[in-house]
């Protein structure tokens, strides 16, 4: 009967839709303990996050102090473990972002629990399916003792909707003896919507041959369709584009409504990233390139020719 | 500075791996091994590192197999000075791979460590994390950028997060973790290749270590997810925004 216990990451005083993704998984998880789904939630001044919390039916427990202010290991991992303590948690959930990525390990070390990472379905408290081998294999792993700690593929559950309430308890737990120190965060400027909030995803690959193409042929489409945009391992790779738009493997994973890989070859490793997308499209000139076996609509074209023809139909249609 | 770098041997990242008979592992044979690409990267800034600081060592880890020192050596021939190879006949949990590391941290009194964000295989992303907490270390994780202090006493690393780069400062000794662009690994030359053979690599029993290995995580099963199948080509520009439109009904 023990409580789930979900880090609810947040990001300019926001909650995004990775956290609650987490927050469903976590609730799918209580369900299976018996226990309660809790969530913490940890900021310089949580008042506003924690109310905006409670919204999505779930208890809050709130830790604040200027030590929170920005995320780092070391003090969010002693915070985290000791409302572990206080809580009687038998299972910590977050999704898989940096930061989840970065936390939940370190987590489990400290309390000497088994992690699995990167869930992408819940068979019982101690029985998860997860992808390896860059999505070509699911493990179903089995996790001993308590308490247990998981991290959620973004991906694989419906974002929490709001409704019902919970309530706010303060925790007066502290950062520890943190050895780490915040320096800066220089943020990707864009008005586009993240890569994994997006309900539409274009992403660009070595076909695009520079990182201007990706401003003058694939940018206009993105912004046509009010799409996020990405890029491929090789794009990355070859400099054209920052790392942070990376999807596949050892970037990022999504799954929008509408997924358009342009002159992308589709390396398994790219494919780990989006292939759970609805609908995909692929624009190519190699008609072998293997991106077409999971494209939903292929279009064999020279992408600088097909991308901005393609904007200027998608900009007819909407002024239509 | 003593710098720890892990190497782990994992099947080649464009093959294709067979589950195995008991339906929990995959078929070993016929693989090609490669070094995990992460580690690779860590193993070129573990001898960037080494170039600016006179007096360094770069030590390589690997836990596993005996056929395991093959990925040890390329590592040596990339520029390494010497290797351990904890000998495990059987897959340890990311915890159990931690709990080792950091005996062999403790033994070799490393300065730094570095290691690849993740393993290409079971794409778990997760020892380096533990392996900081266990030792007490910050941990800098997903670096794309190293900057040690004049006085080699902190590091200033650049991460790759979610929206944007952040930087923090870390005292050593400290965990990093590669991620894609911290550099560009170096082929090993043919004089490296021959000096590697020549090397310092030495196998440990994992049971000399005295660490409790009793596996928290266990995978049950392993399957192929459902294949996407493949759609079908549209002829134009005109024929894919009609489509997408009136029958997909996405735009």
């Amino acid at each position: 009967m023990g409580n789930v216990l979900l880090v609810a990451e947040h990001q300019h005083g926001k909650l995004p839709k990775t956290t609650l993704i987490g927050l469903t998984a976590a609730k799918v998880i209580a369900e299976k303990t018996g226990g309660s789904c809790i969530a913490v939630v940890l900021a310089e001044s949580t008042d506003a996050l924690a109310a905006e919390l409670t919204g999505y039916g779930v208890d809050v427990v709130a830790v604040d102090g200027p030590a929170f202010a920005t995320y780092l290991a070391d003090a969010y991992a002693n915070a985290v473990c000791e409302i572990v303590k206080q809580k009687d948690v038998e299972v910590v959930v977050a999704t898989s972002t940096a930061l989840g990525k970065d936390l939940l390990p370190r987590v489990a070390a400290r309390l000497d629990a088994g992690m699995v990472p990167d869930i992408s379905d819940v068979e019982s408290a101690t029985t998860y399916k997860r992808p390896m081998w860059a999505g070509n294999l699911i493990a179903t792993v089995e996790v001993a003792g308590s308490p247990r700690v998981v991290s959620v593929r973004g991906t694989a559950f419906d974002a929490a909707a709001k409704g019902g309430s919970g309530s706010v308890e303060k925790a007066s737990v502290g950062a520890g003896e943190t050895k780490m120190k915040f320096v800066e965060f220089a943020e990707t400027k864009s008005d586009r919507p993240a890569l994994t909030d997006a309900s539409i995803v274009c992403s660009g690959g070595r076909g695009l041959k520079n990182g201007e193409n990706f401003q003058t042929v694939l940018e206009p489409l993105c912004d046509a369709l009010g799409a996020a945009m990405g890029a491929s391992r090789a794009a990355v790779d070859a400099g054209f584009v920052p790392n942070d738009l990376q999807v596949g493997q050892t970037g990022k994973v999504v799954a929008p409504t509408l997924y358009i890989a342009v002159g992308i070859s589709g390396a398994i490793q790219h494919l780990a990233g989006m292939k759970d997308s609805k609908v995909i499209v692929a624009i190519n000139k190699d008609e072998e390139a293997p991106i077409f076996q999971v494209a939903d609509y292929g279009l064999v074209a020279d992408l600088f020719k097909a991308v901005p023809e393609l904007t200027d139909e998608v900009k007819k249609l909407k002024s239509a | 500075m003593k710098i720890l770098v892990t190497v782990k041997r994992v099947p080649d990242p464009e093959s294709t791996l067979k589950i195995a008979p008991d339906g929990a592992s995959f078929v070993r044979d016929n693989v090609k091994w490669v070094v995990n690409p992460f580690d690779e990267i860590a193993v070129e800034e573990g001898l960037r590192i080494k170039d600016k600081v006179a007096g360094s060592e770069v030590v390589l880890v690997s836990i596993g197999e005996k056929a395991a020192q093959e990925q040890l050596r390329t590592g040596l021939a990339m520029g390494a000075d010497r290797a351990v190879l904890v000998l495990a006949d059987t897959d340890l949990d990311p915890l159990g791979v931690a709990r080792v590391l950091q005996k062999v941290v403790e033994t070799e009194q490393a300065d730094l460590v570095v290691m690849g964000k993740q393993a290409v295989d079971d794409d778990s992303n997760c020892a380096g994390q533990m392996l900081a907490e266990l030792l007490g270390w910050p941990q800098a994780t997903f670096a794309s950028a190293v900057t040690l202090a004049d006085d080699q006493k902190s590091a200033k690393v650049t991460r790759e997060v979610d929206g944007g780069l952040e930087t923090i400062e870390v005292p050593l000794p400290a965990i990093v973790t590669a991620d894609l662009r911290l550099n560009e690994p170096r082929y090993a030359s043919l004089p490296g290749i021959m000096k590697a053979r020549k090397k310092e690599l030495k196998e440990i029993p994992v049971a000399d270590l005295g660490v409790d290995l009793t596996p928290r995580v266990k995978t049950t099963k392993l399957e192929t997810p459902p294949a996407r199948q493949a759609g079908r080509k549209v002829e134009s520009v005109a024929e894919l925004v009609k489509v997408l439109h009136d029958e997909a009904k996405v735009i």
